[in-house]
């Protein structure tokens, strides 16, 4: 039988071989449902995870997709460092988005740079609202924030349904429900490269990850509120007993991952969609959770992670496209991948070894 | 009056019997998050086994069956590799989502026949009650008794007690000599069997087809409705018919053309869960000696 011993020094080298080997076990078993359901195996997996390389563009669409990931991801990284379990993003993109188009909409004289910058700032504040929600119910009232920060996902969806089909209805839309175009500055553009023209759908939005991950990486191993994240999270009482405010903590870890899940939903609805429309999210909050993981809760691990997923997504399109297979598969292999990756941490927590049973 | 509260009463079925299983298995120390994965799982299996069978029963032992088994996955990873269980329960749900849909692809469009209804004899005769009462399937009268059974497990039984002590304080559970992991690998296996079967009830009698992601976040309020009830069987039922109010609480105003738009509606049993948390949280702040001390920590056996 297998013995678990605590490690007092955490094994170092697993921090990066265990998200690699997570990955292989997971394309592993994925290609043993693929055969026990009776998909093409090999194809399968060559559309879900060598398809995206197979030209420029795709390759410019991958960072396009994980976009989104990695900024909600870089977001629950405060979280999930101090054992806070947001798991609303999906709602607070949805919110954020939502705030910031409808600035857009209301407000559309604006000049071109101060009517984005507005809407980033509006977007952050509409998500970091909504996800102060559960961390204000947790401070006051000790409420679980895993099922409030859920529920309001479906809140969320809800309400920015009735919007778009309500109060911000495009008259012109013929029946369908979305909202009017966002004004010209509110859109963010293409990037058209000199000499090369478009790369897929590329925009400028991309370059928000550049900030944002050092930005955050300073925060949390920098500054003393990142410590405190950590401290409160791998040892409560430590953290009571240095006096670290807990309320705050919360609060905090709670707006920041809010937040950039709003700001990654302005990016996301400004540069693909410009409009406002019952689906902005496509899951997107919920596979950063898989994201966050995946890169070790460090920013620039999440974006590596935030790459690896969305490839496979694009990859699960095409598999949809060409093979009909649903694309909901990367939902399996996301799983997969959660189990091993936190099977992986308890191997570089805990000595393991074997013993025979006398 | 009469058909409104039958489908209250049908309409809380799945959400009682997923809650009846992850009560026991947070009763015992588990925080199984992946209730909604079960549930999808438990009705998809069902789906599929009426299709080849052609029997609604066929569905409950499958569903039920597929429930056990994905819970088996949970329970490896969290109790025989210590991972975390929030993490892992979620994992497990994405997990499920997905596979369901894959599974359930080729049943889309399909119908399927629905689980009988089950009249008793001399108690279905009652006038009112007795069409409200008596006149349902196999399954929703399971899940009455199931529930009536388990707070009597849980309180007069000597497992139930054995449960009860594993859940709050496996250390010392341990050191008394009980196999905490195998009781808890039970206990999950009830949830995911209880989930199983709540989640196919959903096909056999709610709504006869396969759509993807089909029990709508029923599985997330089933694990309020636990918190809820402060692991108290009765009070678990109580919640589960207050949800089966609300749910139908929507199409009632739909229906009767109420001035709200039907999102608000279609809101409120997700308000209701989160206003529902925040009062409970209330009354039960200062040293609630119901919840599991051991809910959700990991258990290392040193031997």
């Amino acid at each position: 039988m297998l013995i678990f011993t605590p490690r007092t020094i955490q094994s170092n080298h697993w921090v990066l071989i265990g998200p690699l080997i997570s990955i292989i076990l997971t394309i592993i078993i994925g290609a043993l449902i693929f055969k026990m359901l009776n998909y093409p195996v090999t194809e399968s997996l060559y559309q879900v995870f060598i398809s995206p390389f197979s030209r420029v563009d795709r390759i410019a669409d991958i960072l396009v997709k994980a976009c989104p990931l990695i900024i909600i991801g870089i977001g629950l990284i405060f979280c999930f460092r101090a054992n806070i379990w947001n798991i609303g993003a999906e709602g607070q993109f949805i919110i954020g988005t939502l705030c910031a188009g409808s600035f857009a909409l209301l407000f559309p004289e604006n000049n071109n740079h101060i009517l984005l910058l507005s809407m980033f700032l509006v977007g952050f504040l509409g998500g970091a609202l909504w996800a102060s929600i559960p961390a204000i119910l947790k401070i006051k009232l000790n409420v679980n924030e895993i099922l409030v920060s859920l529920m309001l996902v479906y809140v969320a969806m809800l309400f920015i349904d009735f919007i778009v089909r309500g109060p911000l209805r495009d008259p012109m839309s013929f029946g369908f429900p979305l909202s009017k175009p966002y004004p010209d500055g509110a859109i963010i553009s293409k990037i058209n490269f000199p000499g090369i023209g478009y790369l897929g759908q590329l925009h400028y939005g991309i370059i928000s990850i550049l900030f944002l991950a050092p930005f955050s990486w300073f925060l949390i191993n920098r500054t003393l509120p990142g410590f405190q994240i950590k401290v409160f999270g791998s040892a409560p009482k430590a953290s009571s007993f240095a006096g670290f405010n807990k309320n705050k903590i919360t609060l905090g870890v709670l707006i920041m991952s809010g937040g950039m899940a709003g700001l990654a939903g302005v990016i996301e609805v400004s540069a693909n969609m410009g409009q406002l429309q019952p689906e902005v999210s496509f899951g997107y909050g919920f596979t950063a959770i898989i994201v966050a993981f995946l890169g070790r809760l460090n920013p620039y691990g999440v974006i590596i992670a935030g790459l690896v997923i969305a490839t496979a997504k694009l990859g699960a399109d095409n598999a949809q496209m060409i093979l009909g297979i649903p694309k909901v598969v990367t939902g399996i292999f996301e799983g997969i991948l959660l189990f091993f990756l936190l099977a992986g941490e308890t191997i570089q927590n805990y000595k393991v070894s074997l013993k025979r049973n006398s | 009056m009469e058909s409104l509260l039958i489908t209250i009463l049908v309409t809380s079925v799945p959400i009682l019997l997923a809650g009846t299983g992850e009560l026991i298995a947070e009763k015992s120390g588990v925080l199984n998050l992946g209730v909604e994965g079960m549930m999808l799982t438990g009705a998809v299996a069902a789906l599929g086994s009426v299709l080849i069978f052609g029997n609604p029963l066929a569905g409950i032992f499958f569903g039920a069956l597929a429930g056990i088994l994905i819970s088996l996955i949970f329970s490896f990873f969290t109790i025989f590799l210590m991972t975390n269980q929030v993490a892992t329960g979620l994992g497990l749900t994405i997990f499920a989502t997905g596979l369901t849909g894959l599974i359930g692809e080729p049943f889309v469009g399909k119908t399927i026949s629905s689980l009988p209804k089950i009249e008793i004899i001399f108690l279905s005769d009652i006038p009112f009650l007795g069409s409200i009462f008596f006149k349902h399937d196999i399954l929703f009268y399971l899940s009455i008794l199931l529930i009536i059974a388990v707070h009597f497990f849980l309180i007069k039984s000597r497992y139930g007690i054995i449960i009860r002590a594993v859940g709050d304080n496996h250390d010392s559970a341990h050191s008394i000599g009980y196999p905490v992991k195998i009781i808890r690998l039970l206990c999950v296996g009830f949830g995911g069997m209880c989930a199983g079967m709540g989640g196919a009830y959903i096909p056999l009698v709610l709504t006869p087809h396969w759509s993807e992601g089909m029990t709508a976040g029923k599985g997330w309020i089933a694990l309020a409705l636990v918190v809820f009830a402060s692991w108290l069987p009765f009070r678990l039922l109580l919640g589960a018919l207050i949800f089966g109010g609300i749910t139908i609480l929507q199409f009632v105003g739909q229906a009767r053309g109420w001035p709200f738009p039907s999102q608000f509606l279609n809101m409120l049993p997700y308000l209701v869960t989160i206003i529902a948390l925040s009062i409970i949280s209330i009354k039960t702040r200062s040293g609630n000696t119901l919840v599991p001390s051991s809910l959700g920590k990991p258990f290392l056996e040193n031997n």
